[in-house]
C-alpha cells in the first residue's frame, strides 16, 4: 500500500482511501482530504518532517505520521 | 428586539478585520464558558439593536476541537438570528466546506466572499449569482483589508434576519444518503428542534457522540438508524464519516466549476509560493529564522540605536517612574502632609513595586507589535512547520520557540507570546515552561556568583543557561505525560495560509489588547503584593515593640526569613547565610534583580550597590560555599518567577488552578534540582555530610528519572492501517 508520506517532492498523486480513526483522520477529511482528491507535494520541513501539499488549491502541512494515514495511487 | 448575527469563517479568512470594521470599539471580549477560547461580540456600527457575536476561527463544525464545540453548542442553542459566513474568495474550495455545513443548521445565511481584490488581481471570477442559488443564500463580495461590501454585507444579513428569509438546504447528498437520512429524520422527529432537523440528522449518520448523547435516544430507536448507516456504508463501500465529507466537497466541486474560473494553471507559482520558496527552504530556513528572531530581539530588548523597545522601558524606569511620577506625589504627599508610613508606602511600596513592572510595558508593546505582523503577514505558521520536528519530541509545538526566544529578554512577554499557539496542551505546557529561561533580570544574580565565589568565570553563566534549557525539555517530557495534559492527540494539520500584507488596523488594536491585558492583570497582583511586601521589609519588632524600621534585619521579613528558613535546609542553605537567603529569594518575586539588592541591604551595603553587587562579594564569598551558592542560583533561576511574570501566566492560563499549578510546579521543581546538586555534588566537595538528606536526594534524582523515562500511557494513538 503506497501512501502520502511515501510520495516524493514534486509528486502529483491522487487519495484512494484514509486510514485510522478519530479526530486527526476528522481533520484531515475536514481540510479537504478526500476520496479522488489530487495532492501535488510541494517539500518537506528543512528538518525532515512535516511536509507541506498542495490540496484544492492551498497550502497544507502534515506530518508523516499522519500522511501515512493517507493511501494514495 | 434586538438581532443577534453569529460571524463565522475558517482561520485566515479574515474574520477578525471584518469583526473589527463592523463593529468599531464597541467591542466585548471574554470567555466561551468552560474553555480558553475567546469570546468576542460587539454591535454593528449605526445599528443599536444589531449584535454581532464573533465566533472562533474553525474548519468544521465537527466535535473535536473546543473552537469547534464551542462554535457548534453557540449556533444550535442561542438561536442566531443570521450567520454572516467570510469566505476567503481566493480559497473558495475549502471555505466552502463549512458553508455547506453552517446552511444545513437551517438559519438564514450571508457568505461574504473576502478577498475579492486579490481575486480579481489573480485574473479569476467568482459568478456571485450562480454561487448564491446553487447554495441558496445572498452572497456579497467584500474586501475586508481595504473595507469595501462589508457594510453591505452585514446589512444583507440584518434584511434576512428581520424578514426570517431561511435559507434553502442544498442537495448536497446522492440517493441513498439522502434516503438514509431521511429515515433518521423520521424516527428523531419531535426529539429535536423542529428547524435542526435536518442538522441532527446528519449529526447522527456521522455517528457523533456528542449529538447521539444530546437527543437521548432510546436503543431500540438507535438500532434502527444504525442499521440504515451501515445499508448506506455498505452501498457506498465506505464509513459514514467519510461519506459526508466526500460528498461535501463533489458537491462544493460542482459549484466551484459552474461558479468559478481560475486564470492561472493548476500548480502554478503564486508570489506567496516563491516567497515561501525562500523563507521555508531546506538550507535557508533556519537563518532566516534566526534573523528574524534577533531582528524582533533587537528591536524590542536589544541595546542598539535602533532598539525602541529597550528606549522606553529605560525612559520609563529612570524618567517616568524614577522622577517623574515620584517627584510629582512627592510634591502631593508633602503638601497634604501625609504621615510617614503613607508617604512610604506609596513611594517605597507601590511607586517602586508597581513601576517595576509598569516599566516592562514599552517593550511587551513593541514585542507585541512585531508579534502581530509576523502573525498578521503568515510567517508563524512556517515557523511552525520549520521548527515542529524538534519541539514536538518535548510536548511543545513548533510554535513554542518563539515563546522561549523571547524570554530570553523579559519571560512576560515569551509567556504572552504564546498566545500563537493553537492547541491547548502545546500552549499550557509552553507557558508553563517559558519561565524556565533565564532572563535578563536573572542576569544579575548570575553575575553575583560568578563573581563573588566562581572568579567571574564565564562557565557560570553558560551553565545557568544550560540548566534553563534543560529545565524546559525535561519538564516538557515529564508534563506532557500527566493526564491533564496528555489529552487527545492534537493534530498537526496546518494550513500554510498566503503570505498577505498586515492590516494595521487588526497589528495595532491586538497590540493595545495584550499590552492593556497585561497592565490590568499584573497590575492588580503586583500592587497588592508590593504593598504586603514593603510592609514587612519596613517594620518590624525592636525590643519587644512594634515599630517602622531601617535597618532590614530586623524587619518583619527578617524574622520571616528566619521563621521559614528551614524549608531550605536540605538545599543546603544554613547557618547565617539561611535566612538572607530566604528573604533574597522572596524579594526576588518582585523582580528578580532585586535578589541582588537584598543581599545589599541585608549585608549592610550602605553606598549605591553596582549591577552585579561588586561591593558585597567579599561578605558573600565568607557566608556562601561554591555548591551552597550553586544550589542557591538554581533554585533562582527556576522557582517561582517575578510577580510580572506570574501575572502574564495568570493572563494566558485563564484559570486560577492553572496558574497555581504552574507555579507549583517550579517551585517544586527548583527544589528539588537544587537538592539534587547540593546534597550529592556537596558530598563529594565536603559542603554537605551523609545523612537523611542524602537518601531523600537520591530518592528525588530516582523520581525524576522515573518521570522522565515513564511509559507515556496517552501518547498519541498509533495509526491503525487497513481498517
Amino acid at each position: 500500500m503506497k501512501t502520502l508520506k511515501d510520495a516524493r517532492v514534486g509528486d502529483t498523486i491522487t487519495v484512494v482511501k484514509l486510514h485510522g480513526e478519530g479526530a486527526v483522520r476528522r481533520r484531515i477529511m475536514d481540510m479537504g482530504i478526500t476520496k479522488n482528491v489530487e495532492i501535488f507535494v510541494r517539500k518537506v520541513a528543512p528538518l525532515g518532517d512535516p511536509i507541506e501539499i498542495n490540496v484544492r488549491g492551498y497550502e497544507l502541512s502534515l506530518r508523516k505520521t499522519d500522511a501515512e494515514m493517507i493511501e494514495v495511487r | 428586539m434586538s438581532i443577534k448575527i453569529a460571524l463565522a469563517g475558517n482561520p485566515n479568512s479574515g474574520k477578525t478585520t471584518l469583526f473589527n470594521i463592523l463593529t468599531g470599539s464597541n467591542q466585548y471580549v471574554g470567555n466561551w464558558p468552560g474553555v480558553t477560547v475567546e469570546k468576542k461580540e460587539g454591535n454593528l456600527k449605526g445599528y443599536e439593536d444589531v449584535v454581532i457575536q464573533d465566533l472562533p476561527g474553525i474548519y468544521s463544525l465537527s466535535p473535536y476541537s473546543p473552537e469547534e464545540l464551542v462554535t457548534r453548542t453557540y449556533l444550535v442553542g442561542e438561536h442566531p438570528d443570521a450567520i454572516l459566513n467570510i469566505v476567503d474568495g481566493t480559497n473558495i474550495e475549502r471555505n466552502l466546506y463549512l458553508t455547506t455545513q453552517l446552511i444545513e443548521l437551517g438559519h438564514p445565511v450571508v457568505i461574504a466572499v473576502n478577498m475579492i481584490d486579490l481575486v480579481r488581481k489573480n485574473g479569476d471570477t467568482i459568478d456571485l449569482d450562480k454561487l448564491g442559488r446553487a447554495l441558496g443564500c445572498a452572497c456579497v463580495e467584500i474586501s475586508a483589508l481595504k473595507g469595501e461590501g462589508c457594510f453591505e454585507a452585514a446589512k444583507k444579513a440584518v434584511e434576512l434576519a428581520r424578514n426570517h428569509t431561511h435559507s434553502e438546504i442544498p442537495h448536497v447528498y446522492n440517493g441513498s444518503v439522502e434516503h438514509a437520512l431521511a429515515h433518521i429524520e423520521e424516527s428523531i422527529e419531535g426529539k429535536v428542534d423542529s428547524c435542526y432537523l435536518r442538522w441532527y440528522a446528519i449529526k447522527l449518520f456521522e455517528r457523533d457522540e456528542m449529538v447521539r448523547k444530546e437527543v437521548g435516544l432510546d436503543s431500540g430507536l438507535l438500532a434502527h438508524i444504525e442499521k440504515h448507516i451501515i445499508d448506506c456504508e455498505w452501498e457506498m463501500d465506505d464509513d459514514a464519516e467519510s461519506i459526508v465529507a466526500d460528498q461535501r466537497y463533489t458537491y462544493i466541486e460542482r459549484i466551484i466549476a459552474r461558479a468559478v474560473t481560475k486564470k492561472a494553471a493548476k500548480h502554478s507559482l503564486t508570489l506567496s509560493d516563491k516567497i515561501d520558496r525562500i523563507v521555508t527552504d531546506r538550507i535557508l530556513a533556519l537563518p532566516i529564522f534566526a534573523g528574524v528572531m534577533f531582528l524582533m530581539y533587537a528591536i524590542a530588548m536589544g541595546s542598539f540605536p535602533f532598539s525602541i523597545g529597550t528606549m522606553g522601558t529605560d525612559w520609563a524606569n529612570d524618567v517616568l517612574f524614577g522622577e517623574w511620577i515620584p517627584n510629582l506625589l512627592d510634591t502631593v504627599l508633602t503638601s497634604l502632609g501625609v504621615s510617614g508610613w503613607l508617604y512610604g508606602l506609596v513611594m517605597d511600596g507601590i511607586v517602586a513595586g508597581v513601576g517595576a513592572v509598569l516599566g516592562f510595558v514599552p517593550q511587551i508593546l513593541v514585542l507585541s507589535l512585531l508579534l502581530s505582523v509576523l502573525e498578521d503577514v503568515g510567517y508563524m505558521s512556517r515557523v511552525a512547520f520549520i521548527m515542529d520536528r524538534i519541539l514536538r519530541k518535548f510536548g511543545l509545538s513548533g510554535k513554542s520557540i518563539i515563546p522561549m526566544l523571547v524570554a530570553t529578554g523579559c519571560g512576560v512577554p515569551g509567556i504572552l507570546a504564546s498566545r500563537t499557539i493553537e492547541q491547548e496542551r502545546d500552549r499550557k505546557i509552553t507557558v508553563m515552561t517559558t519561565g524556565f529561561i533565564p532572563c535578563g533580570a536573572k542576569m544579575p544574580i548570575i553575575g553575583l556568583f560568578a563573581g563573588a565565589i566562581f572568579g567571574n568565570s564565564p562557565l557560570v553563566a553558560v551553565s545557568a543557561f544550560f540548566i534553563g534549557v534543560s529545565a524546559v525539555v525535561v519538564s516538557g517530557v515529564i508534563l506532557k505525560k500527566f493526564k491533564s495534559l496528555a489529552g487527545k492527540p492534537a493534530p498537526f494539520v496546518m494550513e500554510l495560509p498566503a503570505y498577505h500584507l498586515p492590516s494595521p488596523r487588526n497589528v495595532l488594536r491586538s497590540t493595545m489588547e495584550r499590552g492593556w491585558d497585561f497592565v490590568k492583570r499584573a497590575a492588580t497582583i503586583v500592587l497588592l503584593s508590593s504593598i504586603v511586601l514593603w510592609f514587612l521589609q519596613s517594620y518590624g519588632f525592636v525590643d519587644g515593640t512594634f515599630m517602622a524600621v531601617e535597618d532590614n534585619n530586623v524587619s518583619l521579613l527578617a524574622d520571616l526569613g528566619k521563621a521559614i528558613a528551614w524549608i531550605f535546609y536540605p538545599l543546603g542553605w544554613m547557618g547565617d547565610m539561611a535566612w538572607k537567603a530566604t528573604i533574597a529569594t522572596i524579594t526576588g518575586l518582585i523582580a528578580k534583580e532585586e535578589v541582588v539588592m537584598t543581599f545589599g541591604t541585608l549585608y549592610n551595603y550602605a553606598g549605591e550597590l553596582s549591577e552585579a553587587g561588586d561591593e558585597i562579594w567579599g561578605m558573600i564569598a565568607a557566608d556562601f560555599g561554591p555548591v551552597r551558592a550553586y544550589s542557591f542560583m538554581i533554585f533562582n533561576l527556576l522557582c517561582a518567577p517575578c510577580f510580572a511574570a506570574i501575572g502574564a501566566i495568570k493572563r494566558e492560563m485563564h484559570d486560577m488552578r492553572w496558574t497555581v499549578a504552574t507555579i507549583a510546579y517550579m517551585c517544586i521543581f527548583a527544589y528539588v534540582i537544587s537538592m539534587i546538586v547540593f546534597q550529592l555534588v556537596g558530598l563529594f566537595t565536603g559542603e554537605a555530610t551523609f545523612g537523611i538528606f542524602t537518601i531523600a536526594a537520591v530518592a528525588a534524582l530516582a523520581g525524576l528519572l522515573y518521570l522522565i523515562l515513564r511509559k507515556n500511557k496517552y501518547a498519541d494513538t498509533k495509526v491503525k492501517v487497513g481498517v
